[in-house]
């Protein structure tokens, strides 16, 4: 009967009201339980007449209510919004949002990833009386209304695997991508191929994929979310969130990571965090909210999806036509019907010619480089600024004369002269006859002088004995100072026997002589004894991390951080020599607050990135030990992704040399990106490399993971890293990485 | 010949094992308040990651280390007076009285009545097909090893190779592997025991499976 659906909804309606209120007290929810509730009891006494009457008051009561509910949302309420298994997800967009879909990145369960779904659709669009199907390629976290196989949109390396995959398809067929972000973090196990090396790999193809992007947010947790949204447009859905952390993360870390958090601590994190829709548009992370009914969006409405197509369609013909240019009265049109208008009014064809794909990839750049930029300190002055500047116009003359003018000419004079004094020696070896007289001209073999030759095949230094240089550090570790000893952790199964410790942080550089464990080192130990930090130009220390979103208690952190270690940031950068050789270096310090990374670091790193793609050089990025994101700056960390990506990507385009070393403990974001999207990663013996630390894989996974899951040696046969190096041969192999790897003019391209 | 009954005997007056804890090396000595009685336990988790309770601290060259439980148990003699003095490696710190569970004290009987002939390297096994054709007609025990007898089939990479007993004579008691499953370098093929002593050892399993009680 209509009046038994008409309480069934309003009951249904009650039930979701209260799950998203949680066990908090509420004036207007206890109102509305009250009332259908006296109704209900009621209820068998009215009449026809007088049931539809109160009904339709309750009614009218229900969506006043839950418009004045939709105020008083607490961000933890809305974080119990987009978890709630009646929030819209993937599966009911595609069917609304667009005219056709076909799933082509597996079904349901038979999937790889059954929480990724990858589907070709199309958007019909009216061009006078023709209907032209636009075509798009969707990928996003389905969590599928609880769906268990689904697993609740966290994606595991291989789904990423998979997206990446569509995304260059996408790219291939010259269609607009259209990316759903609904995770709630990516699932953190390092199988193959490596939740952060995939979530990199993902960042750094985005960073460069040459069709527009659009991303629309409804839960946007973290790695797990710039895996799909580095995009041209980034559109959020009102209730949704986007933050460093979960709430709950954030409170265990807060609280102490043994005993769960409270409640009101959680609650109270997720409004520190500024996760909400109103917050990320405001600090700059996305560009438009869509609005969403009261309460949140659920499957059943409808115009909500009708405002979602319109919102997608209008985002996409902007960002091609920010780089491919409409006829004159299309984009008077457009800047005119900006708010009213139905985009679908005016035809824009989303496929790009090949300029446009190029400036699409450089107005990406923009885009993020900007970002994030007043979540710093910068303290130099406006001198300083406008010297830098004009030094850097000045490198950049020099370069482009240098590298892409004369070079340009000398490389083909050489490989000229290269090829004719080859012909020249084939006519020496190969014939004999009349041209056997060119042999021996040079009186001994090949033309090599005597003493280069001496060099080449006798023992270096063979009287004096072994000649061990690096006997004495230039910079000694204070641990050395120490009257003790020191017992190796691999005691038990490797029986190393104690070592003392002058021993061992002097001479043997933190190594146990007998297993090879390495103990961690001050980051001042890699500057000087391997960096050559006395002779080196650190820049851009006038950046120092600061509170962007006035997280409480932080600044007085952050004060602490600043004066134990005498640093503005966890990061240094710096120009030096290695072995004569100039490289831009960036180091990741550790000890300030853990090395993580946020506003400053990551412009930091991006200036370094920059100045080493001007100036021609390697650069070189040593992680001393990372925790990740700083997850106090919130998004302003986390945008640090796919920004510093950006550049790294950039750079390597630029035809740069980018070096990734790892010690000690390198965890999380910038793993999952900057760090992991190096073809060139090495890792000191003994660190551990990886996305999530085995705490957090138990409490999100359920799986415990084995003593040694994140060691180096791992990534290495998993093909995250390419070589573990001894501490004692790093400036050797460094100097060696830069001459292989670099090429002879090291800068290979 | 063996006497298992008196093993057995043996094993149930004392339904434990006793474990002497001692300095690995030198140094100063520190309890952590454990007294007599106290329970401690073995290392845990999946992996054996965690390590057993505290015991005591030894401290030499200010390099204090941790000294910990190797097995559950009770904590039955301490050797307090060495609190805080300065000791030569192997001074007795306390002993474990670790009770034996069920499967460790067949283990131990079995040890010492059976004679365990193992896998060479890490391969897949056969009955070579006389042997494997007794054993299913007449079970395990009708096969009766001898010195040089080729017994087993090594199958690894596509290459078999057969393997032949040695050790002494006797019956098949146990067969400790199934048929074409890997089998690790070192782990029991077959258990051997001599043919009169085959019943005695099956009763006192039965007995130790059936009355033994664990304790903790």
């Amino acid at each position: 009967m209509d009046i038994d659906k008409r309480t069934q909804q309003l009951a249904a309606r009650l039930a979701y009201i209260s799950d998203i209120f949680g066990p908090r007290e509420n004036a207007s929810v206890a109102l509305l339980k009250h009332r259908l509730g006296e109704f209900l009891a009621s209820a068998s006494g009215y009449g026809m007449r007088e049931l539809h009457l109160q009904v339709d008051r309750l009614e009218e009561l229900f969506s006043l209510l839950e418009g004045k509910l939709e105020g008083e949302l607490s961000p933890m309420d809305r974080v119990r919004i987009v978890r709630h298994p009646q929030r819209i997800c993937l599966k009911d967009i595609l069917e609304n949002v667009y005219d056709n879909y076909a799933e082509i990145g597996g079904q349901d369960e038979w999937s790889i990833d059954p929480g990724m779904i990858i589907a070709r659709a199309t958007i019909a669009r009216r061009m006078g009386k023709r209907t032209v199907q636009q075509p798009v390629m969707i990928i996003g976290q389905e969590k599928g209304h609880g769906q268990e196989f689904r697993n609740g949109g966290s994606i595991k390396p291989w789904g990423n695997a998979n997206a990446l995959y569509y995304m260059r398809v996408a790219e291939a067929e010259n269609i607009p991508i259209h990316t759903y972000v609904f995770t709630p973090g990516a699932f953190p196990v390092e199988d193959y191929p490596g939740a952060a090396q995939q979530i990199a790999k993902n960042l750094y193809v985005m960073a460069g994929l040459k069709v527009p992007i659009v991303a629309v947010f409804s839960e946007g947790g973290s790695g797990g979310a710039e895996a799909i949204a580095l995009a041209d447009k980034r559109l959020m859905l009102s209730h949704g969130y986007y933050s460093v952390i979960s709430p709950e993360g954030a409170a265990a870390i807060e609280g102490g990571l043994k005993e769960k958090a409270s409640p009101e601590l959680i609650e109270r994190c997720a409004e520190r965090l500024c996760i909400t829709a109103g917050d990320n548009l405001r600090l700059g992370f996305i560009d438009r909210v869509i609005k969403e009914p009261a309460l949140g969006a659920r499957p059943d409405n409808y115009e909500f999806f009708r405002q979602l197509r319109r919102e997608i369609v209008r985002a996409t013909d902007e960002v091609v036509h920010a780089v491919q240019g409409l006829g004159p009265l299309r984009a008077l049109a457009m800047r005119r019907a900006r708010e009213t208008a139905d985009p679908l009014d005016i035809f824009v064809r989303w496929s790009l010619s090949a300029s446009a794909r190029n400036a699409l990839v450089s107005q990406r750049h923009k885009k993020y480089r900007a970002m994030s930029l007043g979540a710093l300190n910068d303290n130099s002055t406006m001198g300083t600024r406008l010297y830098t500047g004009l030094v850097r116009c000045l490198w950049q003359v020099n370069s482009l004369l240098r590298h892409d003018m004369l070079a340009k000419y000398k490389r083909r004079l050489s490989g000229i002269l290269e090829q004719m004094e080859a012909e020249l020696r084939a006519l020496d070896q190969g014939l004999g006859g009349p041209f056997g007289l060119f042999r021996h001209v040079g009186g001994n073999r090949m033309g090599i002088p005597p003493e280069a030759l001496k060099l080449l095949t006798s023992l270096s230094c063979p009287e004096e004995g072994a000649c061990r240089t690096e006997d004495s550090w230039v910079y000694v570790s204070p641990k050395s100072r120490a009257d003790r000893t020191v017992t190796c952790p691999n005691t038990a199964t490797h029986g190393c026997l104690d070592l003392w410790a002058p021993d061992l942080f002097g001479e043997f550089a933190g190594v146990c002589s007998h297993c090879g464990h390495h103990f961690p080192m001050e980051f001042q130990w890699y500057l000087y004894n391997v960096f050559d930090f006395a002779q080196a130009y650190e820049f851009n220390t006038e950046l120092e991390s600061c509170n962007p979103l006035h997280y409480e208690g932080f600044d007085l952190k952050l004060a602490e951080a600043k004066r134990a270690t005498g640093l503005g940031s966890s990061c240094i950068t710096f120009e030096t020599r290695i072995e004569g050789l100039a490289a831009v270096v960036a180091i990741l310090v550790s000890p300030f607050r853990g090395g993580t990374v946020g506003a400053a670091e990551g412009e930091k790193l991006i200036r370094a990135i920059e100045r080493a793609r001007i100036k021609r050089m390697p650069f070189l990025l040593y992680s001393h030990g990372t925790a990740g994101i700083r997850i106090q700056e919130g998004t302003c960390g986390v945008i640090q992704m796919p920004r510093v990506t950006m550049a790294v990507r950039r750079y390597i385009d630029a035809g740069g040399l980018y070096l990734v070393l790892y010690d000690t403990n390198s965890y999380a974001g910038p793993v999952a990106s900057f760090l992991g999207c190096s073809p060139y990663q090495f890792a000191v013996r003994s660190s551990n490399i990886g996305f999530a630390g085995p705490g957090v894989i138990r409490e999100t996974t359920g799986v415990e993971v084995p003593p040694k899951y994140h060691r180096a040696f791992s990534a290495l046969s998993r093909g995250h890293i390419q070589g573990i190096w001894d501490r004692r041969d790093l400036k050797k192999n460094l100097h060696q990485a830069l001459l292989t790897m670099g090429g002879s003019n090291l800068y290979y391209r | 010949m063996l006497n298992v009954k008196e093993m057995l005997e043996e094993l149930k007056a004392s339904p434990y094992e006793e474990i002497e804890v001692v300095t690995p090396h030198t140094g100063v000595i520190e309890f952590v308040g454990l007294k007599p009685g106290d329970r401690v336990a073995g290392p845990g988790g999946k992996w054996n990651e965690k390590p057993g309770t505290l015991l005591a601290n030894l401290t030499r060259e200010k390099n204090k280390k941790p000294i910990c439980a190797t097995q559950k148990g009770l904590v039955t003699d301490i050797a307090a007076g060495l609190e805080g003095t300065f000791v030569e490696a192997g001074v007795r710190l306390l002993t474990i009285r670790h009770f034996l569970s069920k499967d460790e004290v067949i283990a131990r009987i079995l040890k010492k009545a059976l004679y365990l002939f193992c896998a060479p390297e890490r391969a897949k096994y056969y009955f070579v097909p006389e042997i494997d054709a007794k054993i299913k007609a007449g079970g395990e025990q009708s096969v009766k090893p001898r010195e040089g007898m080729e017994m087993f089939i090594v199958s690894r990479m596509k290459r078999e190779t057969p393997l032949a007993y040695s050790g002494p004579e006797g019956i098949v008691y146990a067969v400790y592997f199934q048929q074409g499953d890997n089998v690790d370098g070192g782990q029991p093929l077959i258990g051997v025991c001599q043919e009169s002593q085959l019943t005695l050892i099956q009763d006192v399993v039965n007995r130790v499976q059936g009355e033994w009680e664990e304790q903790d």
